[in-house]
């Protein structure tokens, strides 16, 4: 289809102004740049280009959409009804605190809630995503150590773990040390016991995984962390797979980052923005970043007066509407619903990677947590088509690819998860569509290495397009 | 298939070749790195002067894949990096053992290449 630029025809306006209350001044012609070509076009051509180009996106709303590691969750309509309320929309930030009271209390709700829900002495919702949360919590546990006056220059982060874990401990001057999985996807209990020493800050531990495994050993993986005075550190981007069946705080965890655009269910992706609430236990409650939210005689305030906090994280108190559709489905839920959701989201992966697993091969053979790892290191070495072929013609069936080639530890990675909302026959439908494509790897292999087939441009060239970017229109 | 790993270089477990000349190590990855890799679209090449240490992080290599480090064979500072690639990251997977090199070296510690692997060793990791 044309660009913009190409429907754009000079002096074509989509508005017209008016009667100016003003006098109309021209521009100095030195202010005027000739090269800024901005399209020209009619009100019409506008709309029907973008609602053209909206209609070729694909998102949740459309259909299934398995991408492991991002928990692309349905986000039900009712949150978004409640972030709409006017009391909310209208919230200043400089409001004062006594016109403010609804949303302070429903952001101090929200912390009680997650403290609840993640076994944690305090919650913080200033971080504005989950890497955010992450770097905020690693700020607190080097606090924590600076504090005490102990100078520890380590952090251990297993290969199965998110790839942000080592840019935020890097971010705040620690030096990354990798910790091997075993041969049953978990940790190897041998190597962290060599690696954790006092010269080891702690031990970033994202669980369940991104091989969708939770750790077996975890009491034992927290106790070797703490002999030797570290902080065990949760990625907690994952607690959809176990929210209301077990708590990280119970399990030895110091501190959890939640991602609520992933496991509580707000929107994702273009739709965000994010938000990634840092829990931590009462060692830590005092470096939290300030202003935190008190309830004294019945009135919520900002209290700044925290000498020890890491500072503020963000403008404001975070990404408020987000907090207010997380709250939406935690409280429709209920401690029940919560629990439901997480066994159906464990439930669905585990039914997609049974029904898979006769025609691809499965990365590591036990039951699955919310998401599991198949490869296609089968078609590879059979068919002579890989992974990125797969995810391909995915789309030509009108199914979103997974998350591919990752984790990279796993050869030919492909990581699905179907998250709880889906229904039996909708996992059906794309088991069905996946065997057919195991089907057609076999007798045509050919339609897959040249899919997808059906979008509005075929494959593209993807590294060309990585090596000479043209990002911006040029006639 | 991966071009045969050529004798006169020694390995490390992660994939690099390295090629000692004098006190000077030039550093790059192996074909068959380039291989799993894939199309190779970016190198982040280290700044000349940078101390590096055996095992850790000199470079780091992206395809339209994933982005990979590079692991330094042996400690020293970097003298020369190859500015080719800034233009040509194809280079690597074209001719990775000659003009896809990466860096070179100068060690500090010529002890270190003891833990290299000669090319039979390497032979074994990447059949395992």
């Amino acid at each position: 289809m044309e660009l913009i630029f190409e429907k754009s025809r000079v002096g074509r306006r989509a508005s017209e102004i008016q009667g100016f209350d003003v006098p109309a001044v021209e521009l100095d012609a030195s202010l005027v740049r000739a090269e800024i070509d901005l399209p020209e076009v009619a009100e019409i051509d506008l709309v029907r280009h973008y609602t053209q180009l909206s209609r070729r996106n694909f998102g949740v709303d459309i259909g299934f959409y398995p991408l492991g590691s991002c928990t692309m969750k349905y986000n039900p309509k009712i949150n978004e009804d409640m972030a709409k309320l006017a009391g909310f929309t209208e919230a200043h930030p400089y409001a004062p605190e006594a016109w403010s009271q609804g949303s302070l209390q429903l952001m101090f709700e929200l912390e009680k809630d997650l403290r609840e829900i993640c076994g944690m002495d305090a919650f913080t919702l200033q971080p504005a995503a989950g890497a955010h949360g992450e770097l905020t919590g690693v700020m607190l546990i080097k606090k924590y150590f600076e504090k005490r006056g102990e100078k520890r220059s380590k952090m251990l982060i297993p290969d199965a773990a998110h790839g942000t874990n080592p840019a935020s401990s890097a971010l705040c001057g620690y030096e990354i040390v990798s910790v091997k999985s075993n041969a049953e996807g978990g940790l190897d209990l041998d190597s962290l016991r060599e690696l954790m020493t006092e010269e080891v800050a702690g031990l970033m531990l994202t669980n369940p995984n991104t091989l969708g495994l939770f750790e077996r050993n975890i009491t034992e993986v927290a106790k070797i962390v703490h002999a030797k005075g570290g902080l065990f550190y949760c990625d907690g981007a994952n607690t959809n797979a176990y929210m209301g069946i077990t708590r990280p705080g119970d399990l030895g965890f110091d501190v959890i980052q939640l991602n609520l655009h992933k496991s509580f269910s707000t929107p994702h992706g273009g739709g965000g923005p994010g938000s990634g609430p840092v829990g931590v236990k009462q060692i830590l409650t005092d470096f939290l970043p300030v202003p935190r939210i008190e309830l004294n005689d019945g009135v919520y305030s900002f209290v700044g007066d925290k000498p020890d906090s890491i500072g503020k994280m963000k403008a404001f108190y975070g990404n408020f509407g987000v907090m207010v559709k997380a709250f939406t489905y935690i409280r429709s839920l209920g401690a029940k619903g919560l629990k439901r959701a997480a066994e159906n989201a464990v439930l669905n992966a585990n039914y997609v990677m049974a029904r898979l697993s006769p025609h691809f091969d499965v990365a590591y053979q036990r039951v699955c947590m919310h998401e599991c790892v198949l490869t296609s290191e089968k078609q590879v070495r059979e068919n002579g088509i890989n992974t990125k072929d797969i995810a391909k013609r995915m789309i030509d069936y009108g199914i979103h690819p997974p998350t591919i080639y990752f984790p990279m530890i796993v050869h030919e990675a492909m990581m699905f998860e179907p998250t709880e909302t889906e229904s039996k026959e909708t996992l059906d439908e794309f088991c069905d569509v996946m065997i057919e494509i195991a089907g057609e790897a076999k007798t045509n292999p050919q339609i897959i290495h040249d899919a997808p087939l059906t979008t509005p441009v075929n494959r593209l060239d993807e590294v060309k397009a990585a090596r000479e970017p043209r990002v911006v229109y040029q006639k | 298939m991966s071009k045969s790993n050529p004798a006169n270089l020694k390995y490390t477990k992660d994939h690099e070749w390295a090629l000692v000349e004098g006190d000077i190590v030039t550093v790059g990855i192996t074909d068959h790195a380039q291989e799993l890799l894939t199309e190779v679209v970016f190198a982040e090449l280290p700044a000349i002067g940078k101390k590096v240490e055996q095992g850790k992080q000199l470079a780091a290599v992206e395809s339209v894949k994933s982005v990979s480090d590079v692991y330094s064979p042996v400690s020293g500072e970097v003298v020369e990096v190859n500015t080719e690639l800034e233009a040509n990251p194809g280079l690597i997977n074209q001719d990775a053992f000659g003009a896809g090199w990466i860096a070179k070296v100068k060690m500090s510690n010529p002890a270190e290449l003891e833990k290299l692997m000669d090319v039979a060793a390497y032979g074994k990791v990447m059949e395992s």
